[in-house]
């Protein structure tokens, strides 16, 4: 998922945001959290699951995190647990491409993955916040080695293309002159008495005080050229050693032309909760979480298996599943409960008998549309050339994200960075498009920010997730009114089958999601047993 | 020499920048997409899942086809489907943009959704003579705005 305003847009709503942000932000909350960018996991750490009656059997559907995670921990707890799952690998949207890789998306295009040994690309979930505990507890129990992930790279760019000739800035001027121009008509307005209705005598010098520091400014209250300025925004001539030493301030862009830019809605990018330093991955790809859960699991997962339908009765739950390599006989698998973790947008295609209200929630809910394209070049030129170790640039051209790799810094060789992250209308664009002009488009644009796309581009791989044939979709879309109407009745325990996934959670897309709705979902499943029975 | 050379380098530059550009139509923006007519639409937004050949696809599920589909013999249940969406598919009413939302949600216009059906209805071994009329698609969703805000 992205920064709550990763795209460079054009209102003047962002602005009046940004400024509600950095002075606050609380009327930011609402907003946020609508689609539970600021709800906070609510991991307590394992739930432990005593008193398992002795061979009761749990089937669970898909082999996500929140498949796994139900498994592992229903395993542990004495459970006798199998799991389907459609693919032929575990982890579902917790996923790594590599070279050698064959991914085939509905409509039979077909793409090998021509990375070399150590790049990958994570076509879904990329990054852990800090505070998602669940998933990162789950990353200590697995062994799994995490290293930082950068959000936030002040020498990145913001660029548009209708702004400063198409030229891309850093983040840092862009940031600097932002707030330094701010702090500026603040500390005038404060001066000029304006605030004094609102503000003490006392207050008003604390905040000039603060407004010099936060935005640069010089003794005047002013923000101009100069040391100040330029140890914030950069240098002309950065400060070196012996006689070539002494630097050259560079020059503060106007306050209008930073305004017409639009180049400060981009400035949000890591203030959303989600997206606060420090954010993690797992080294060698986010992939290598699921591939654990798998191995843990091993002989439980059933691969290839895609579910065809869904009965309960008294006695348990009898799922039919066919051979998705070779459709046509129908295997069933039978236990006394079945947690289903299988994605709205598919699952509102398979027969189950639950309660009517279960299906509504389950057919109501629309499925994001999201495209990532990973791009290998010939060497690491953002960090030979242009100084960018990790972070992301945001852009108003489609591909709307160029994301650098957070691992590997500063070697020699090859490298492979996000090219493009869409969302919207750009995304069902290079949806519709084949793989290889989505990648060519995408090398296209991006060479318009850097250069060197065209010298250093060997290749490239395109995923978009309404074309997943494991998802038909990014990520449950659900709105105030949804959740209103269907959230609670999609969680329910409907006599023996019962619900997990990002799409029963406040955190959707995120990984953290998954893994409490599992965790929540057992410990009422593991009572409900304990206490003797279905419902 | 140098100069010239220089300005060669210049002159291949723009040409292959344009070369380039022409040889791919460009994307639409939530401004420009207003302009697209049905069968654009069709290419830009519905194949990405119908499918280019609008045979839909199967995989743990299926996207319906939009050739040889007993549903399409109603007009109105198409545009019901686009206007409001059903299952994972989204909604593609005229709305005004949910400002919790991290991004926008692309849109058509009454016009573009008859187009679009009128289109499908009409190709891929479609013989459907009965077009749908913008008034008719207004019709199904009164309560809705007709024009995105600013």
């Amino acid at each position: 998922m992205q920064g709550e305003d990763s795209r460079l847009s054009m209102t003047r709503r962002d602005l009046l945001r940004l400024i509600g942000l950095s002075a606050g932000g609380a009327a930011m909350y609402a907003a946020m959290n609508r689609l539970g960018h600021a709800a906070e996991s609510p991991y307590q750490g394992t739930p432990v699951l005593q008193g398992a009656p002795r061979g009761t059997t749990v089937l669970i559907l898909g082999a996500g995190l929140a498949g796994m995670v139900a498994a592992y921990e229903l395993r542990q707890a004495g459970y006798k647990v199998q799991v389907l799952e459609y693919n032929h690998r575990p982890g579902g949207r917790n996923w790594t491409l590599r070279g050698g890789d064959t991914y085939t998306e509905l409509g039979g295009f077909t793409q090998h993955c021509r990375f070399d040994r150590g790049l990958y690309l994570n076509p879904g979930p990329w990054r852990i916040p800090y505070h998602h505990r669940g998933l990162l507890d789950y990353c200590k129990k697995l062994r799994i080695p995490l290293e930082p992930f950068v959000q936030i790279n002040h020498n990145a760019y913001l660029h548009s293309a209708k702004a400063f000739g198409g030229k891309p800035q850093r983040f840092r001027a862009i940031n600097a002159d932002y707030r330094g121009h701010v702090a500026e008509l603040l500390s005038k307005t404060t001066q000029q008495g304006k605030l004094d209705t609102q503000v003490t005598k006392e207050d008003q010098a604390l905040l000039l005080d603060s407004l010099r520091r936060w935005g640069a400014l010089d003794k005047n209250y002013a923000y101009v050229a100069g040391a100040r300025a330029s140890n914030r925004r950069g240098y002309d001539k950065e400060p070196g050693g012996g006689l070539s030493a002494k630097p050259t301030d560079s020059q503060p862009m106007q306050l209008h032309d930073v305004l017409r830019s639009h180049l400060w809605s981009g400035l949000n990018d890591g203030e959303g909760y989600e997206f606060q330093t420090t954010l993690l991955q797992p080294v060698g790809g986010m992939g290598r979480i699921g591939e654990a859960f798998g191995r843990q699991l091993e002989g439980l997962i059933r691969y290839n298996a895609k579910v065809t339908a869904i009965q309960q009765d008294e006695g348990g739950v009898t799922v039919s599943y066919e051979d998705a390599r070779h459709p046509g006989a129908v295997h069933t698998a039978h236990a006394d409960w079945c947690i289903c973790t299988i994605p709205l947008s598919i699952l509102a295609q398979i027969p189950m008998n639950v309660s009517t209200a279960m299906a509504d929630a389950i057919g109501a809910v629309p499925y994001a549309a999201s495209v990532k394209v990973g791009l290998q070049f010939k060497r690491r030129f953002w960090e030979e050339d242009e100084g960018i170790y990790g972070g992301i640039t945001l852009t108003d051209l489609p591909i709307n994200t160029i994301a650098y790799p957070s691992c590997d810094l500063n070697r020699p060789g090859k490298g492979v960075l996000l090219g493009a992250y869409l969302y919207g209308l750009d995304a069902y664009q290079f949806t519709a498009m084949n793989p290889d002009e989505r990648v060519r488009r995408v090398v296209e644009y991006g060479s318009q920010i850097h250069s060197q796309y065209r010298q250093e581009f060997e290749n490239g791989i395109a995923v978009a997730w309404h074309r997943a044939p494991f998802t038909l979709g990014c990520f449950a879309t659900w709105s105030d009114e949804l959740r209103a109407k269907h959230y609670e009745n999609l969680c329910q325990i409907d006599g023996r089958i019962a619900l997990a996934g990002e799409h029963a959670s406040y955190l959707p897309a995120w990984q953290e999601g998954a893994v409490t709705s599992a965790l929540d979902l057992i410990t009422r499943i593991h009572q409900r047993v304990v206490a003797g029975g279905a419902a | 020499m140098k100069q010239l050379l220089s300005m060669l380098a210049l002159f291949l530059a723009c040409t292959g920048a344009a070369v380039a550009q022409s040889a791919d139509k460009p994307l639409y923006t939530y401004a420009s997409l207003a302009n697209a007519k049905g069968e654009a639409v069709f290419h830009a937004i519905c194949q990405g899942c119908h499918m280019p050949d609008a045979k839909g696809a199967t995989g743990a599920g299926t996207y319906p086809a939009l050739t040889g589909n007993p549903k399409l013999a109603s007009p109105q249940y198409m545009a019901a489907v686009i206007l409001f969406g059903r299952h994972d598919m989204p909604s593609f009413v005229m709305r005004h943009s949910d400002p919790g939302n991290f991004f926008e949600d692309a849109t058509l216009t009454d016009a573009q959704i008859a187009d679009v059906i009128n289109y499908v209805r009409t190709h891929f071994g479609n013989h459907y003579t009965n077009n749908i009329a913008a008034a008719e698609v207004a019709a199904m969703h009164p309560q809705t705005i007709t024009a995105k805000q600013p």
